[in-house]
């Protein structure tokens, strides 16, 4: 007896049902306890009463089994029964499992993509404890601000437990080997105290650190950059570096989750703001005027306080400032943003684009919710005897649909999961994009539980709307009826809502389509296009020479050492210098003037040529043909006359044609009359999409600009190059941290905006490709099903494939038609908006439009292939025995 | 045992719910209470009554704890809700008219039809 209760206990353990069980077990021995005792006490001897109590109990097994179903603590085994049914059925038709998986990933992928990118840049842009009382102070829309006003807000204000301020810069950096320049934050005394940064090593920068300009020479660096470029020294901690030639101290290394409070902006380490003058070469900090000082104040409120009150509380205080500083402050109208997103003026557009790209998201995924609905009708009404069967044999509907639903949900949560892992690859791959080389600028959007719980909820909820389409066909399936007659076809109204709704899905289908591949043309070929310059096999280099203490005849003396340094390496054909590339994101216009011109005011202004000053051999080391006259040389200087070299725009807008312009005079701004000596192709200036713009080259010589960049051109290894121009350069003066780039890398923030638009617009049409296909083959497989007794019929009566897919699948070929050539249609007319972000996209391009009629085709074939198959492979005798 | 009568189907529900009306019992209790009411007429198998009892309590028409029993042993208790009664007074109700139909139906002489 005692072996058995072990059993019984070590079974119950096995299928451990939990303490019901234990409870419900005990309660029915209790009852045979008390029966025996009475039994005792009719005169029986224990053993005996015992034995007789357990006998009138009578099925102990069977009783325990019912009145745990009764105790519905059987929903496990259900669920297990269930998920073991579905799968078995998914597995005979993998193809429909696989296209609503693959599409539930696509829909669930793209929706937790986005909303990881909205996640990681609106609702925590910045990571940080109690953000939601975190505000940035926006003046005019923007933050910038000038210190002498930033320190009248903070010390005057009463809304702000404490009101820090940043600034974005660059700076050189020689910590031993490899000086280079990076990107840092100036921050106040605060910052740190105000954010809530913990160090990870040594201290952070404390107010009581500033005593004025230059009193605070001490660095803090980030995580990122100690990891990487200190290999995770714990000795760094009070090194003396030099930055920008003076020294500072290395007082710690921020936590290894601050990535600095701009969210697209990750500084490598950060100084003292009071210490700018040693940044940028000159001292601006304490002139109320200059508004570049500061990037953003940002603080926590009071608690009680509104942002209104807040704001109302700056602006009088701006009030006052204007009046006590008329000279210098104007329009003193703060406003409170959101930190982190360089206030509304970036901040508005990226929320108003995100929201969007969500709604779409959300719509892409209702739109594979629709469809899949449709695909799991068609599979119902093909199961409708399977139903019918098992309502006959007296299974609940409830039970049958229960059952229906597992198999949705089963198959949305393989898709999510899919979806997801998909996702966060994506994410991962974003977080880790920089696509201006020259900015310390990306996406820091790694995926957290905010995401994952979001991609879940989704796959749950989508499962359950498209899991419950089929439950009227089952409820309103009559057993009888069904196994009598065999499912009754429905005849159909003439266009459906859902054929709309198809044709509508394969038009947006279509529009994606040909302008992704529009802008794939038009990123391919502007790849190879003419800029008017060649930036394979060059490289360049820029360096700030202010900043490493030139001044003024000084500047384009070391220049000219610097192209003499540049050109002595090996293998190097040409240098030329320049104050800034062309499409470096970077333009300075100046006004010139026809030689009669004597009003010299911006309204009678002849052109606004984007303006470039240069060293004699710039144009060859740019491979900029010269087209007539000829290029700089060192005599151009301030001795000698003033002249230009200009493009053929130039040319036509100014003097009418380029015969004319050559030796004639212009006129700049200061009066300067400037003759043409020499005209250049044109080529693109500012970025590649724009309209032609006119160009103007000045001799370094006679125009000195602090800007230097240096085009270096080698047919040689450009990495060798490059190693090879920082040594040189180094032993030319170790305080230039240079920056160094191969030309083409640096073209990819000018084809930024082209490549965006062709990757989202490709995903975009692979998900409407996604859709378009279940839509088509949800419809296709539901129309064969529906009439596959007639299609029986019609093989028996001797009909061709040709007529039996005709009649099986005439309909979705017309929709997906109709679709296509409205889609085609539209996107040829979207394509014009697009040649304004893409260089060189245009419609009108046979391989385009091949290539949508050739993708549409494609995709409908795919669509409709399983259905099609299905169709043909009736066979008559067994669907005639059938029914 | 020939004398005893079987049990209609969904009686047993009825019962169970009589016998608790009159004070709390436990499993055992029920029976004896069923037994003693109805003068030992009805044959219930003892183990029948608890899938009766879980169904009435997962309905929330019975509530049960533990306690001990007058043989000084750890039984469950059972006791009306405030829902088990009012289901209670409707099931009597409804019986009573069915059982007033039937029988007067059975009464039924010749020459009354």
């Amino acid at each position: 007896m005692k072996l058995l209760s072990y059993l019984r206990s070590l079974t119950g353990r096995i299928f451990h049902r939990s303490q019901t069980e234990a409870e419900m077990e005990e309660e029915l021995s209790s009852h045979i306890q008390h029966r025996a005792d009475d039994l005792e006490r009719s005169g029986l001897d224990p053993a005996e009463a015992l034995r007789r109590a357990r006998l009138e109990f009578g099925g102990h097994e069977h009783y325990r089994e019912e009145s745990y179903q009764q105790l519905a603590g059987n929903f496990l085994e259900t669920l297990a029964l269930d998920v073991r049914y579905s799968l078995r059925v998914l597995r005979k038709s993998p193809g429909f499992a696989a296209a609503a998986v693959l599409t539930l990933a696509l829909a669930i992928g793209a929706n937790a993509v986005v909303f990881g990118v909205l996640n990681a840049l609106i609702l925590r842009p910045l990571n940080l404890p109690q953000e939601q009382t975190l505000w940035g102070i926006d003046h005019d829309g923007i933050g910038f601000e000038s210190y002498p006003t930033y320190r009248d807000l903070r010390d005057r204000n009463h809304s702000f437990e404490a009101l820090a301020a940043y600034n974005i810069d660059q700076a050189g950096l020689d910590a031993g080997k490899d000086p280079s320049r990076y990107w840092m934050y100036e921050v106040t005394g605060n910052y740190f105290e105000v954010l809530g940064v913990q160090p990870y090593l040594g201290r952070l920068i404390h107010s009581s650190d500033e005593h004025g300009p230059n009193s605070a020479p001490y660095i803090v660096l980030s995580y990122g950059f100690w990891h990487s470029h200190f290999q995770d020294d714990r000795s760094v901690v009070g090194r003396t570096v030099r930055m920008n030639k003076h020294p500072f101290t290395i007082v710690g290394v921020a936590g290894p989750e601050f990535h600095g409070s701009s969210a697209f902006f990750t500084p490598d380490f950060y100084i003292p703001l009071v210490n700018q003058e040693q940044v940028r070469g000159e001292n601006q900090l304490e002139q109320r005027k200059n508004r570049r000082a500061i990037f953003e104040s940002l603080g926590h409120l009071k608690p009680g306080v509104t942002r209104a009150q807040a704001m109302a509380d700056l602006d009088a205080i701006g009030a006052d400032l204007e009046k006590a500083y008329p000279q210098d402050v104007t329009h003193m109208n703060f406003t409170l943003a959101r930190p982190g997103l360089g206030g509304d003026f970036l901040g508005r557009p990226i929320r108003a684009f995100m929201t969007g790209l969500m709604l779409l998201a959300v719509l892409i995924l209702l739109a594979a919710c629709a469809n899949l609905g449709s695909l799991f009708g068609a599979r119902a009404a093909d199961r409708s005897r399977e139903v019918a069967l098992r309502l006959a044999l007296g299974s609940s509907r409830t039970r049958i649909l229960r059952q229906l639903l597992t198999e949705a949900l089963l198959i949305s949560l393989v898709g999510g999961v899919v979806g997801l892992w998909a996702s966060v690859a994506l994410l991962q791959r974003l977080s880790a994009w920089h696509p201006f080389p020259r900015f310390p600028m990306n996406l820091p959007v790694t995926p957290d539980s905010n995401v994952y719980a979001v991609a879940v909820i989704l796959a749950v909820v989508s499962g359950v709307l498209f899991g419950l389409v089929p439950v009227r066909q089952v409820l309103r399936t009559d057993p009888y009826e069904v196994v009598k007659a065999g499912s009754t076809p429905t005849v159909g109204r003439r266009i459906t809502i859902r054929d709309a709704l198809l044709v509508l899905q394969i038009a947006l289908c279509g529009v994606l389509v040909t302008s992704s591949m529009v802008a794939l043309r038009g990123l391919a070929r502007s790849l190879h296009g003419n800029y008017g310059f060649d930036p394979h096999d060059a490289v360049l280099v820029q360096a700030e020479l202010s900043t490493a203490g030139y001044r003024g005849d000084q500047v384009p003396a070391m220049q000219k050492r610097m192209i003499e340094t540049l050109s002595a390496i090996p293998g190097v054909s040409s240098v030329g210098m320049v104050s800034y590339p062309p499409l470096a994101m970077d333009a300075r216009g100046t006004y010139v003037f026809k030689d009669q011109t004597t009003d010299l005011i911006p309204a009678n202004a002849a052109a606004l040529p984007s303006t470039y000053y240069i060293s004699p051999e710039y144009l060859t080391a740019a491979r900029t043909s010269l087209l007539a006259g000829r290029a700089f040389t060192w005599h151009d200087d301030k001795n000698a006359p003033r002249v230009g070299i200009i493009n053929q725009e130039f040319a036509r807008k100014v003097f009418g044609s380029p015969a004319a312009a050559m030796g004639a005079f212009f006129k700049l701004r200061d009066g300067t009359r400037v003759q043409v000596v020499g005209m250049v192709e044109n080529g693109k200036y500012f970025m590649l999409a724009e309209d032609q713009d006119s160009a103007l080259f000045l001799p370094n010589l006679q125009s000195p600009s602090n800007e230097t960049w240096m085009v270096v051109r080698s047919g040689d290894d450009l990495q060798q190059l490059t190693a090879a121009i920082r040594g040189r350069l180094r032993d030319l003066d170790a305080g230039l941290f240079p920056y160094i780039q191969p030309w083409n890398k640096e073209m990819d923030g000018a084809l930024f905006p082209s490549r965006l638009a062709t990757v989202s617009l490709g995903v975009l049409g692979l998900m409407g490709a996604m859709l378009s296909i279940t839509g088509i083959f949800g419809m296709a497989a539901y129309s064969v099903s529906k009439r596959l007794r007639e299609l029986g019929i019609r093989i028996a009566l001797g009909a061709q494939r040709r007529g039996v897919l005709t009649a099986a699948l005439g309909r979705a070929f017309k929709l997906l038609a109709i679709g296509s050539v409205a889609g085609l249609g539209l996107g040829i007319l979207a394509s014009r908006v697009l040649a304004f972000i893409v260089y060189l996209a245009t419609p009108r391009d046979p391989l385009v439009l091949a290539g949508v009629v050739l993708a549409m085709a494609l995709l409908g074939l795919l669509a409709t292939w399983i259905p099609a198959q299905r169709a043909l492979s009736v066979d008559p005798l067994m669907l005639l025995r059938e029914e | 045992m020939s004398d005893q009568a079987e049990l209609l189907p969904g009686t047993l529900d009825l019962l169970i719910l009589k016998a608790v009306s009159l004070g709390p019992l436990h499993g055992y209790g029920v029976l004896l209470r069923i037994g003693q009411i109805s003068g030992r007429a009805l044959l219930i198998e003892q183990g029948a009554l608890y899938p009766a009892l879980f169904r009435l309590v997962r309905q929330g028409l019975l509530k049960a704890s533990w306690g001990t029993s007058d043989n000084n042993r750890r039984a469950k208790f059972y006791e009306l809700t405030a829902a088990g009664r009012k289901r209670l007074r409707a099931e009597v109700e409804g019986w009573n008219r069915l059982a007033e139909a039937i029988a007067s139906a059975l009464a039924a002489q010749p020459e009354e039809v």
